[in-house]
């Protein structure tokens, strides 16, 4: 029904189209890029048709002739017009109207038989064919929904920088302490070794000088004692340790 | 709406020849109305979820009278009387 209304709107929507407008050397019937009709989405199909009685006749002729003849009226009309053709013979009875009343009996009862069973199949059919373009759709939008809670996750994730900044803050900050120590520490041990290095050479030539001059003493004295020095020193060594002995002697 | 939109089902009797007098019989024309009217048939009877026998019995059923008059002249020397 909806797309007979938009069918029926057609013809006036097509008239109501400004003239051809001539673009360059193309001739367009409208403006290009500038319609408001929108081809999508598409209005869904009407899930029935129109009505149609005895499959033949559609329903809008009965309601047409229901005010003036009621619902008998269309059969009557029927019957007198059938009983017409027949009387006067403009429908002439010959061999193809058996076949076609053979026919028809047939057709009607395959469909009355298996009517039903057909029209479930090919719901069926069609429902398949929905289901998977919704499942498509659904899958979309979950996929889209896990996105966008993955982008919230992460958007609070970034909210905790400032801790991360601070961390890394802190550990610059000791990284810049560690290194001034270590610094300090060379420092401080290369200036003691220059001044051990200094005390070392002052120990050095102190002792240096002392040996020296000890041998320097012990040689001079060495050299002093004369020989006539050195027996008189004998000799007293030698009254001394009589002196002694006889002490010892004495003691005994 | 005004008389030359509207389709043919809602213009009354009186008005018909008015309307008649609006349509464009230009061969264009002929072949929209032919269109339109082909389109409408389709989308009432034939483009729905749930059709029935009904769309294509009708067309057969149009067909089977169509071919009745087309061939009337040959038909009419298999009568059974001779006066009518």
């Amino acid at each position: 029904m909806l797309s007979r209304l938009v069918l029926r709107a057609a013809p006036a929507a097509l008239r109501a189209l400004p003239p051809p407008v001539a673009v360059g050397v193309l001739h367009t019937t409208r403006p290009l890029h500038t319609t408001r009709q929108s081809l999508a989405p598409v209005p869904p199909l009407p899930e029935k048709g129109g009505e149609v009685r005895h499959g033949l006749i559609p329903e809008e002729f009965f309601q047409f002739l229901y005010p003036k003849t009621g619902v008998t009226g269309p059969y009557m009309l029927g019957t007198g017009l059938l009983l017409y053709l027949l009387s006067k013979e403009i429908y002439v009875v010959n061999h193809e109207t058996a076949a076609a009343a053979c026919i028809l009996t047939v057709i009607v009862y395959a469909i009355k038989k298996f009517g039903p069973e057909v029209a479930a199949f090919a719901d069926k059919l069609n429902e398949e064919k929905v289901a998977t373009a919704v499942a498509m759709k659904d899958e979309a939008i979950q996929t889209l929904q896990t996105a966008i809670e993955e982008e919230k996750k992460e958007q609070w994730r970034a909210e905790g920088r400032s801790y991360l900044f601070d961390a890394k803050r802190n550990n610059v900050a000791m990284l810049l302490e560690t290194n001034y120590r270590e610094r300090l520490l060379m420092v401080y041990s290369e200036v003691k070794k220059r001044l051990d290095y200094q005390v070392a050479m002052q120990t050095l030539k102190r002792q240096k000088e002392q040996d020296h001059m000890i041998q320097w003493v012990e040689k001079n004295v060495v050299q002093s004692i004369t020989p006539q020095q050195q027996k008189e020193s004998i000799a007293k060594c030698i009254v001394d340790l009589k002196a002694l002995s006889k002490g010892a002697h004495a003691a005994v | 709406g005004p008389l030359w939109e509207r389709p043919l089902m809602e213009v009354r009797l009186g008005e018909l020849h008015t309307w008649i007098s609006t349509c464009n019989f230009s061969p264009q024309g002929l072949l929209a109305a032919v269109q339109r009217a082909w389109s409408s048939y389709c989308a009432k009877y034939i483009h729905v979820k749930q059709g029935g026998p009904a769309g294509i019995s009708m067309l057969l059923a149009g067909y089977c009278l169509l071919s009745y008059g087309w061939n009337y002249q040959h038909l009419k020397r298999h009568r059974w009387r001779k006066y009518h």
